[in-house]
């Protein structure tokens, strides 16, 4: 039996459409018909009625009727569906046949005409002997007919030309052959399918009027079988709600009829068939849980109904399809916009299929492994007089049979075999992967990797009973690498060595080596073939694996032969990044970094977890400046002996679980210093150079697929590192180091600062480098670079000047940091430094000393370059702190200065420097709108300052007139120069500007001033004379009143109102007798000025005296004295005419 | 009863595994291990919108013709899978669930073993034994 015997028929999975016969046509040599049959037929979309035409000549014989059975009462049913009834249906018997004929309404030879096509219609009437068929007639016209009722003849002649071919009104049809062909053939059309339709209700009513003629012993199978037909009529009638209905029914009645070993594939084939239906209609309505609902039930009815059990296989085949054609369903459905998900899609059917398929494969191979000597039975069992079964599903030998044992034994058994030993012809592996790969795109779909790598190593296997094994292995190695990152040892061990006897089989070298290799590795389950790798590096053909097609092996054994005996591809390279081979290694540099003047070290562990000790023959690190590889290398000095012999090299052979430590030692090149040198892999060989080796390779010296699980769960481990005796070394505590920096030699030098921090602002802040060498040899080529560190703040370059000459302040033109300052050959000394900076804060000063010096290192001479960083932090400080105030002559705090009317500029200078500070000179430059009274000379010159001491010096100074009434005028510079006062180093005096502020000058219209005695006495007569002057160009009207005092007794005017002429001066005498000893007030006079009334009398008053010192009768004057001299001294800074005064 | 119970780590590799031996074993790692796609599709569906109300029995992953496969997700994302027999209809969702609930108990029990080092294989014979009553028992 071919394989196709177990898919469903075509008729049964296509959509069935109404069958309509068009006859008349002469489609090959008449162009209109030609073009009318175009437009039936092409460009049958979805929007068009569902109806398949058929071209059939005028005298078609149709299907004969059988004569209708009026009773069922002697009627015994031999199967349940006939195979060709369907395709009957869709194909064979219209509902409706037409009948093409051109004729126009005013044909001349009308009568002629309307007779020949009686005829025509009677033909076909009579070849649809007893069908309930309709006929129909087109009229091919070439004129556009009138519109209904207007053309009298054309309705008198339809009727006659109806009643002549005994046609209905309603099957005459006018066809006219213009431009808009297509349209009429679409009206045309939908009329046919509303012919079809009445035909096939009828058809369904005729069904069913059976039943009541049926009984349910012994029409059981009449049952099924007239649902079906109804169901399928329903179809063609496009009505699928009601299909559905007698599918389901028809299901039911299928489960209902009585099963044995003989009707049980007929039965098994209908329910398919059924079920097909159903599931395909419910994914046509769109409700695919029906649909898998349906199958669910489907399949737990079915799944227990093997049959007979020597054709065991044909259930699981059954099955398999069964699942199959679900899944096809289900695709179909989703490509038409069903959505699937994650857990209910296609590819479970197919997997499930698949799973069937590889069932039956099983059960064939039991079944069907006849001896040599039983051949196909001679007389074909299998044949049938008309080369197919009547009934779907019945056994060829036995048709039509329907009792429980089979009639004949002897053919039955001839029978079986017949289909046994086609079965054992069928590649049952080819559809075995078909289905998987079905799955595997399935799954792929619907986000299922594992899935897709189970099915996938299952399909690998499949390709390996089917001796495809390059497939098989290239399916097995694309999932092997899912399951080692998952850590399925389990599964990965099953697959392995199924890749291994691939690769074994194929004679495929390195795969071979490879996967023994990882089987022999930790992790993995199974305890393999030992020395496998070992035997294989001896260049010799490995024994064959268990379990292999004998006939395989012995190619497989001619293969490697060949291989070997081929000179060159012995050398195989293994990176184990992507395995977990029996080996593992770790490399490490001692230290993360290494002087230039001491050996690079390097320790390689490797450790062996295969059960046997293992030998190999090289070990090579290979860094990244590849110039070093050559001293890291380990090689087996006997190269001739055999590797297996017990050598003396014991250090070469790996010991299981020991960890063994391989140091290597190299003195770096000075080109490499402030390099890192990376270890970029370390390669173990297996086997001999001379024969065949492998070279385990570890990218970056450790790891492989495993390492770093293995890493984490031991940095996890509670485990304690117990101390292992000498020589062993506990595998996890080994970390990791695989680059290491080379750096310059340690300098032996000192670099020493002397300075006195803090700097001072603007100062040339000098600082001492001393450098001293502790070298044994000299020390060359010394070189110095100081300056503020690269790196800060950029507004720090731009106030930091470095110079080495002290002795002119730095301008902006000296850079921030002074490069490579030669200073030759050491010799142990000094250098001196300044430092310029402007701005306060704390910066960072780097001081570098490069030298280079010879040195020695494992007997080789190399000269190092070493060099010494020293930085410091400097704070830089304000040295001292100008505070200045206008004041007027009694030192009074000024707001504003009147013109002509002295006052004082007052300095304080405040130290705020941790060291003291001589002031060296100071002057004050004073601008145009003020002029000094006297020479001004600086007060402070040669004045040292001590922390937060205060220096302080006042000039008098006079406005000019300004111009209008007030207004601000700037008054000036004051300079200070100053330097630090230090024994440690000569400083250079430093000129500090202070911009003096602002200040608002004044016109005042009335200047009032006192003459006064500098004290009085008790009882003596004081007096007292008050200028009054006229400052504008107006007569003044002035009122003045004295107050009386406790005080004071007085004489002069009391109350006065007077007249001041312009520039003149009025002078007002008074006496005052003083009554009382000590500080007193004076009375105070009141002035006020008509004209200018916003100028009080307590603004003039300002510039008259307050207060008088009065002393006592003659004998009290000694205890006074010193106020008495305080008061002189503050009054050397007023006018000279005020110190002419006093003196 | 259960035919095989699986405990999976975070990091999907398996923890423990037992089967009963009657059936091929492999075949029923191969059933744990394609169930975890399930289950990670439905971790990562649910840790979005409800992370901390999760419940941790995942119910029914995907039905085989043969068994029926369970999962259930631990708050530290260690997964344990019950396969049972598709034959076996007495068993209830409710049973299902309060077999995970008692191994997930001996997990924690396990767990809180101050010896045990997370992410090593399960090893403890009280494991062992609950997870053996819970298993059919091989004749």
């Amino acid at each position: 039996m071919s394989p196709a015997q177990w898919d469903l028929p075509p008729e049964l999975c296509c959509r069935p459409m109404a069958f309509v016969a068009l006859t008349g046509l002469d489609v090959v040599y008449n162009a209109i018909h030609r073009a009318i049959w175009d437009a039936f037929c092409t460009n049958r979309r979805a929007d068009r009625v569902p109806i398949s035409f058929k071209v059939l000549p005028g005298d078609h014989e149709y299907p004969k009727c059988r004569t209708k059975r009026t009773s069922y009462e002697w009627y015994i049913p031999k199967g349940i569906l006939k195979t060709g009834w369907m395709n009957k249906h869709l194909n064979l018997v219209p509902a409706l046949v037409v009948l093409f004929y051109e004729l126009d309404w005013d044909d001349p030879q009308w009568k002629e005409k309307q007779s020949e096509c009686a005829t025509k219609v009677e033909i076909v009437r009579t070849s649809l002997q007893g069908r309930n068929t309709k006929v129909a007639v087109v009229l091919i016209q070439k004129k556009t007919p009138l519109p209904p009722g207007e053309d009298l003849v054309a309705s008198e002649r339809a009727s006659a030309l109806c009643g002549a071919c005994d046609l209905s009104g309603k099957s005459l049809f006018v066809l006219p052959h213009t431009d808009h062909l297509v349209g009429y053939i679409i009206r045309l059309e939908n009329a046919f399918y509303e012919h079809a339709q009445t035909y096939y209700y009828n058809e369904i009513r005729r069904v069913k009027s059976h039943k009541e003629f049926l009984n349910k012993t012994t029409h059981q199978l009449l049952f099924v079988r007239h649902q079906f037909k109804m169901g399928f009529f329903s179809e063609l009638k496009q009505d699928t709600q009601n299909a559905l209905k007698y599918y389901r029914t028809a299901y039911s009645l299928v489960h209902e009829l009585r099963a044995h070993e003989t009707n049980m594939l007929e039965i098994k084939t209908m329910a398919g068939f059924i079920n097909y239906k159903i599931c395909r209609l419910c994914f046509q309505h769109n409700t695919p849980l029906d649909a898998i609902a349906q199958f669910r039930k489907h399949i737990d009815l079915c799944k227990k109904k093997i049959g007979s059990a020597e054709l065991a296989f044909e259930h699981t085949a059954w099955m398999s399809k069964q699942f199959q054609s679900f899944g096809d369903l289900f695709d179909e459905a989703i490509k038409l916009g069903l959505t699937a998900i994650q857990t209910q899609n296609p590819g479970f059917y197919y997997q499930q299929a698949a799973y069937y398929a590889q069932e039956r494969k099983q059960q064939a191979g039991q079944l069907c492994s006849h001896e040599p000597g039983v051949g196909y039975p001679a007389p074909d069992p299998l044949e049938t007089p008309t080369g197919a079964l009547d009934f779907y599903g019945q056994r060829p030998w036995r048709q039509g049979h329907q009792s429980i044992d089979p009639p004949d034994s002897e053919k039955e058994k001839q029978g079986i075999l017949a289909l046994q030993v086609k079965e054992r012809d069928v590649l049952h592996s080819e559809l075995i992967i078909a289905l998987l790969s079905n799955a595997v795109a399935q799954f792929k779909k619907y986000k299922c990797p594992r899935m897709k790598s189970h099915l996938m190593v299952q399909m690998g296997e499949e390709y390996y009973h089917a001796k495809d094994y390059t497939k098989a292995l290239k399916l097995l190695d694309y999932v092997m690498c899912d399951y080692r990152t998952e850590r399925w040892w389990s599964l990965l061990t099953s697959i392995l060595s199924t890749a291994l006897k691939c690769s074994y089989l194929m004679g495929q070298v390195k795969d071979y080596i490879t996967y023994s290799m990882e089987l022999v590795g930790r992790g993995l389950l199974i305890v393999y073939k030992v020395d496998i790798v070992i035997c294989d590096c001896q260049n010799e053909v490995p024994e064959p694996e268990p379990d292999c097609d004998p006939a395989s092996v012995k190619m497989a054994q001619s293969l490697w032969s060949d291989r070997i005996s081929l000179a060159g591809n012995n050398e195989f390279t293994i990176e184990v990044q992507d395995y977990v081979p029996f080996v593992q290694c770790k490399a490490k540099f001692l230290y993360p970094s290494f002087h230039i003047d001491e050996p690079v070290q390097l320790h390689v562990y490797v450790r062996a977890d295969c059960p046997h000790p293992v030998r190999f023959s090289k070990l090579c690190v290979s860094l990244s400046n590849q110039e070093y590889n050559q001293y890291c290398l380990l090689e087996d000095a006997s190269k001739e002996q055999d590797i297996l012999e017990p050598s003396t090299q014991e250090n070469m052979c790996l010991v299981p679980g020991k960890t063994r430590k391989y140091c290597f030692k190299f003195v770096a090149k000075t080109e490499d210093v402030g390099k890192k040198i990376e270890i970029t892999s370390v390669g173990l060989m297996l086997g001999r150079e001379t024969a065949r080796y492998v070279y385990l390779n570890w990218r970056g010296g450790w790891g492989d697929a495993a390492s770093s699980h293995e890493t984490l769960q031991a940095s996890r481990s509670f485990k304690r590192r117990t101390r292992l005796p000498e020589q062993q070394l506990d595998w996890d505590t080994v970390t990791i180091q695989s680059s290491t920096m080379i750096i310059s030699r340690v300098p032996k030098i000192s670099v020493q600062l002397t300075h006195e921090p803090p700097a001072l602002t603007n100062e040339m802040y000098c600082m001492i480098v001393t450098i001293q060498s502790e070298e044994e040899t000299v020390a060359k080529d010394i070189k110095l670079t100081a300056g503020l560190k690269p790196g800060q703040d950029a507004n720090l370059t731009q106030s930091t000047q470095i110079t080495l000459n002290g002795s002119e302040v730095c301008d902006d033109s000296h850079p921030a940091l002074l490069p490579d300052i030669p200073l030759g050959d050491l010799q142990p000394g000094q250098k001196p430094l300044y430092i310029h900076c402007v701005s306060t804060g704390s910066r960072i000063l780097l001081f570098h000393v490069a030298y280079s010096v010879s040195a020695t290192v494992e007997g080789k001479d190399i000269t190092c370059k070493c060099h010494k960083d020293e930085t410091v932090t400097l704070e830089t400080v304000v040295p001292f702190e100008v505070a200045m105030k206008f004041v007027s002559s009694k030192f009074e705090h000024l707001e504003r200065v009147f013109v002509d009317i002295p006052f004082l500029l007052m300095m304080d200078i405040l130290s705020a420097s941790p060291w003291p500070i001589e002031l060296v000179n100071s002057e004050v430059q004073l601008a145009s709108s003020m002029t000094a009274i006297d020479q001004p000379q600086s007060q402070v010159e040669g004045v040292t300052l001590q922390t937060s001491e205060c220096a302080s010096e006042c000039f008098l100074l006079k406005c000019p007139p300004v111009q209008n009434g007030t207004s601000t005028v700037a008054s000036g510079h004051y300079f200070i120069s100053w330097k630090r006062k230090s024994a440690f180093a000569e400083t250079s005096v430093v000129r500090t500007i202070v911009i003096l502020p602002h200040v608002m000058v004044e016109n005042i219209p009335l200047y009032v001033h006192a003459e006064l005695p500098s004290f009085g006495r008790v009882r003596e007569s004081l007096p007292v004379r008050y200028h009054l002057e006229n400052r504008t160009g107006l007569v003044q009207d002035v009122e003045i009143g004295v107050e009386p005092s406790d005080a004071f007794m007085f004489s002069g005017l009391k109350q006065v109102r007077m007249r001041i002429l312009p520039g003149t001066e009025q002078e007002m005498l008074y006496n005052f007798y003083p009554l009382m000893a000590g500080y007193q007030v004076l009375p105070q006079l009141n002035i006020s000025l008509l004209r200018f009334p916003n100028i009080s009398g307590q603004l003039l008053r300002r510039f008259l005296p307050s207060r008088i010192f009065v002393k006592r009768c003659h004998g009290y004057r000694c205890r006074m004295k010193g106020f008495h001299l305080i008061i002189c001294c503050l009054d050397c800074c007023l006018s000279n005419k005020a110190k002419m005064m006093l003196a | 009863m259960a035919v095989c119970i699986a405990v999976i780590a975070k990091e999907n590799y398996p923890l423990y595994i037992r089967s009963v031996p009657t059936q091929g074993e492999l075949k029923f790692h191969y059933t744990v291990h394609t169930s975890l796609d399930v289950v990670e599709e439905k971790i990562s569906g649910v840790g979005k919108a409800l992370a901390d109300q999760r419940e941790l029995y995942l119910g029914l992953l995907y039905p085989t013709e043969d068994y029926k496969v369970y999962g259930y997700v631990t708050n530290s994302k260690v997964k344990f899978v019950i396969v049972v027999d598709s034959s076996n209809t007495s068993l209830r969702d409710n049973e299902i669930r309060s077999m995970f609930r008692k191994l997930h108990n001996s997990f924690t029990d396990v767990m809180c073993n101050p010896f045990y080092n997370p992410g090593d294989p399960i090893q403890s014979k009280a494991f062992d034994s609950i997870v053996s009553t819970m298993m059919v028992q091989a004749c």
